[in-house]
């Protein structure tokens, strides 16, 4: 079974980094969200061909103090409630490139 | 003439807010007249208009099944809908059509959302906020309900004139921003002033024990300014151009958080 999970910006959305935070607004519904630092650096990384668990172990692990196990659990919470949202898409497969930041 | 069929005959009024001129077309002359009293002060002698209406008044009742604002875009076309309006807006002939009741607060909701969406394409945006002008400079108060813009309002001093004490406009003109009177009142029930002048700063406000200025972070500015903002319409298109207009604003103009006891000296601190 692949467990990795591929993260991917959605088109539909705005964003723009603030200082340590990045606030993002969904186009469907003006939805306002603001990305603490460690979710922002997923965010930023979540470049679609990318595993979640890479973007957790080359970047969170490296620039926060986190045991991995605990970063992965709780970047997978976030993928999946911005993925909710609609302003991420998350698949168990990699993005093709045309789809990235266009569903 | 009798017995000649006559086409119905009509009465137009410029209303100009925010330097943007809607002409309202009625057959009403009694719905006339409470459209050039309720806009006194913004309805222009001009017969220059960009934007045309043409209101169809419809018995008392249900014209819309959504109670609350719906604004989204069909076949090229805005579609506004709130219970006691609906209205069709063909951006491209700048013409539409409002069927409501003979009461002003939907026109006055049509034209806020109107000005939303012509505003939204130039950078601009309708704040949920207090405005005043002062020495030449416009100072926006904005916050949650309660958090004071009524109460600002209402103790302003002489030498400011106030702009709103509810809805602020705000466009982007010369390379800088500017905020203008609107009708858009809320609990003071007094029109602005329709003058214009650059924006010096933006306030968050909150009431308490002293009167007290800090300095926000632009991530504070752009939480507080973007949770004000009146947007209504389900538009991929238009929502990141007022998000990117927020960014651009805190990014420009200096915002603070105005903390104020409940008295006229919280305005020696603004000028």
């Amino acid at each position: 079974m692949n467990s990795k999970r591929y993260v991917a910006r959605s088109s539909e959305i705005a964003a723009r980094r603030m200082g340590d935070e990045m606030m993002i607004m969904s186009g469907r519904d003006s939805t306002l969200f603001t990305l603490n630092a460690v979710a922002t650096v997923i965010w930023e990384a979540a470049d679609g061909s990318t595993a979640l668990d890479e973007i957790v172990e080359r970047r969170i692990c490296t620039e926060f103090e986190v045991e991995r196990s605990v970063a992965l659990r709780d970047a997978e919470a976030l993928a999946e409630e911005l993925a909710g949202h609609g302003i991420l898409l998350l698949s168990e497969e990699p993005f093709p490139p045309a789809g990235r930041e266009s569903k | 003439m009798s017995g000649l069929a006559t086409a119905t005959e009509r009465f137009d009024v410029v209303i100009e807010i925010g330097g943007l001129p809607i002409r309202i077309r009625v057959d009403d002359p009694a719905f006339l007249r409470l459209l050039q009293e309720r806009y006194a002060g913004f309805v222009t002698s001009s017969r220059q208009a960009r934007f045309e209406f043409e209101i169809e008044l419809a018995p008392p009742g249900l014209i819309s099944q959504n109670e609350d604002v719906r604004v989204r875009r069909e076949s090229g076309r805005w579609c506004l809908d709130r219970g006691d309006f609906h209205a069709e807006w063909d951006a491209s002939s700048a013409r539409g059509r409002i069927r409501q009741t003979a009461n002003p607060y939907s026109i006055d909701a049509v034209l806020r959302i109107v000005h939303t969406l012509l505003l939204a394409q130039e950078g601009g945006f309708l704040l949920h906020a207090a405005s005043a002008v002062r020495n030449g400079r416009a100072f926006l108060f904005t916050g949650v309900s309660g958090a004071g813009k009524t109460t600002i309002a209402s103790l302003a001093p002489k030498d400011a004139v106030l702009l709103t004490d509810e809805i602020s406009y705000v466009r982007m003109r010369e390379g800088g921003y500017s905020a203008f009177g609107t009708p858009f009142t809320g609990e003071l029930a007094k029109l602005g002033e329709n003058i214009n002048a650059p924006i010096a700063a933006l306030y968050l406000l909150a009431k308490g024990p002293k009167n007290r200025i800090e300095p926000l972070s632009n991530a504070e500015a752009g939480r507080a300014l973007l949770s004000n903002i009146l947007f209504f319409a389900e538009d991929a298109e238009l929502v990141p151009l007022v998000f990117q207009a927020a960014c651009e604003f805190v990014g420009r103009v200096p915002a603070y958080r105005l903390t104020f006891v409940p008295d006229a000296r919280v305005w020696e601190m603004i000028a």
